[in-house]
């Protein structure tokens, strides 16, 4: 199984880290992972994104030309991305950010309504984790023990006081994507 | 060997220089490369190596010739623009016979060009973009891994052979993340003593490095020296690897980030019912003619596929001589081709 991702948002969204999270837990997990950011002119304002691999298998190609999983923060990111989204594939998508309905008829859809679960939660910020987990209880490409581990990792010093509330975002996310799953 | 951890490709490559025993470091920041700059500026603090961020990259070639010459494993770490600007020093370097290793992650081209992923310096890197008749180990790492364990080789050749090293990288490699699992470090001091290193000639003869001699037939004499170094490298140094090939019916050719990239290609080709594989040289000089005119005895397409517009075709068509066709498919400026357009590719080729 090859897990082949892309996260896509304005920058400063968090998109990265989710993605980096993703392909570390999937190293804890055991599995081949590489990431891959979309850099340079984009970051000044535009979309931002990075493309995740997770695979039972030595990952080929970090470049995915057709991914089967994508992570979506905003309107651009979803023009751009949900097109090239593999047949049956599955859409995240943050519905806080995102005014409108997809229009493939052909994918799975798990609308996260990700700053307004965050806000609830008292850090705004943590939409970004919201959507992790959302993506991890769709896709189950790693598992939550791992993100959590990756978590711990990067969440050292000044930020290991965000550990909980964003354990708690990934938990909130994950619920909202078991309920969308039924 | 340590846990496998997460790091950027210019992490990688950083530390496995701290791991190989290089203790002196000079570089200036260019994107996409100035994270291994800043990497190094931190680790060599703390490795009690030098770090020293130049006024410029001509300073920083002439700095390197420095330290070498006194015997220090020495590394810096450029971009296209910034690797240009070193070709003086470098051709000084090789004629010197000066090891030092080069790390030069590639971005879109000519002129300013881009900050994006590109091969398209595979001539100067290759071929020598500085004067006069010189060679150059070249190294095209296509993971993390494998960067880590060419960064390290390539100290190692530098200081065996006596000569400068490259790592062609680009843009890709260096802003990806991977598992790496790095080797125990080397302690510096337990590395074989350099006998023409220049340490202070009390109590021995005065060595002597240099990279001139006005007698012509003085100077020929070095040049065949370094002919004769080349040759020794062309007959020992050579890697590739082969995925796939055995029972291939068409041959991809790749190196570095877009080696890696095809390997998807032949994949979904071989779900078409395509037999494809793939030959990808790891070192570039020298490049491993032999072993890929042997594998184009087997088939009649050896399709190269670059981010230049056909640089490594050369070396291809010249290991191949005629005896396969030998179309090309590349992306330009800084854009990664995909799997699927090189796929497409090769079914244009043929004919279906």
């Amino acid at each position: 199984m090859e897990h082949k991702l892309i996260a896509a948002g304005f920058g400063g969204q968090g998109v990265m880290l989710l993605g980096q999270l993703v392909a570390t837990a999937g190293m804890i997990d055991g599995k081949h992972v590489t990431w891959l950011p979309s850099y340079g002119p984009e970051m000044r304002g535009g979309t931002a994104n990075c493309t995740v691999v997770v695979s039972d298998e030595p990952v080929a190609s970090p470049v995915v030309d057709t991914p089967n999983e994508i992570v979506i923060f905003n309107i651009p990111s979803l023009l751009k991305f949900e097109p090239t989204l593999d047949k049956d594939g599955i859409l995240v998508m943050n519905t806080s950010m995102i005014d409108r309905e997809p229009s493939r008829k052909d994918i799975k859809v798990i609308k996260v309504p990700a700053n307004d679960v965050a806000d609830k939660l008292g850090v705004l910020k943590a939409q970004n984790m919201v959507m992790l987990g959302a993506y991890i209880e769709a896709t189950k490409a790693v598992s939550f023990e791992s993100v959590i581990k990756a978590l711990e990792k990067k969440m050292t010093g000044k930020k290991a006081k965000f550990l909980d509330v964003n354990k708690k975002a990934i938990e909130e996310g994950m619920k909202i994507a078991r309920e969308q799953l039924g | 060997m340590g846990e496998k951890i997460m790091v950027k490709g210019t992490e990688a490559i950083g530390e496995a220089a701290i791991r190989a025993g290089c203790r002196v470091y000079f570089g200036y920041p260019i994107t996409p490369q100035s994270e291994l700059t800043e990497y190094m500026s931190r680790r060599m603090e703390e490795v009690g190596g030098v770090f020293l961020q130049a006024e410029s990259e001509v300073a920083t070639v002439n700095m390197m010739y420095g330290a070498s010459s006194v015997g220090a494993r020495v590394m810096t770490s450029t971009s296209s623009p910034g690797f240009s600007l070193m070709q003086e020093g470098i051709s000084y370097m090789a004629n010197a016979q000066l090891p030092g290793v080069f790390v030069d992650v590639v971005r879109g081209g000519p002129g300013l060009g881009d900050i994006q992923p590109s091969q398209g310096d595979y001539f100067q890197i290759v071929k020598g973009g500085g004067h006069g008749d010189y060679r150059l180990p070249v190294y095209s790492p296509s993971s993390l891994q494998e960067a880590v364990e060419l960064t390290i080789h390539a100290f190692d050749v530098a200081d065996k052979y006596r000569t400068p090293v490259v790592i062609f990288a680009d843009g890709m490699m260096g802003q990806m993340m991977e598992p790496v699992e790095f080797p125990d470090p080397i302690d510096p001091g337990s590395l074989p003593e350099k006998d023409w290193a220049l340490t202070g000639a009390k109590g021995r003869n005065a060595r002597y490095v240099t990279s001139f001699d006005i007698d012509p037939y003085k100077l020929e004499k070095m040049n065949k020296n370094l002919q004769e170094k080349y040759k020794k490298i062309t007959e020992e140094e050579q890697k590739w690897e082969e995925f796939m090939t055995d029972d291939m019916e068409v041959l991809f050719v790749a190196h570095g980030t877009v080696g890696r990239i095809v390997k998807s290609t032949v994949k979904m080709a071989r779900d078409k019912g395509i037999k494809a594989g793939l030959f990808r040289p790891i070192s570039l000089f020298p490049f491993p003619y032999q072993r890929l005119s042997e594998l184009a005895d087997k088939v009649d397409i050896v399709m190269t596929v670059e981010m230049s517009a056909g640089q490594m075709l050369e070396d291809v068509k010249l290991a191949v001589l005629g005896k396969a066709r030998t179309p090309f498919y590349g992306r330009l400026a800084g854009v990664i081709p995909t799997p699927g357009e090189i796929l497409e590719a090769l079914m244009k080729e043929l004919g279906r």
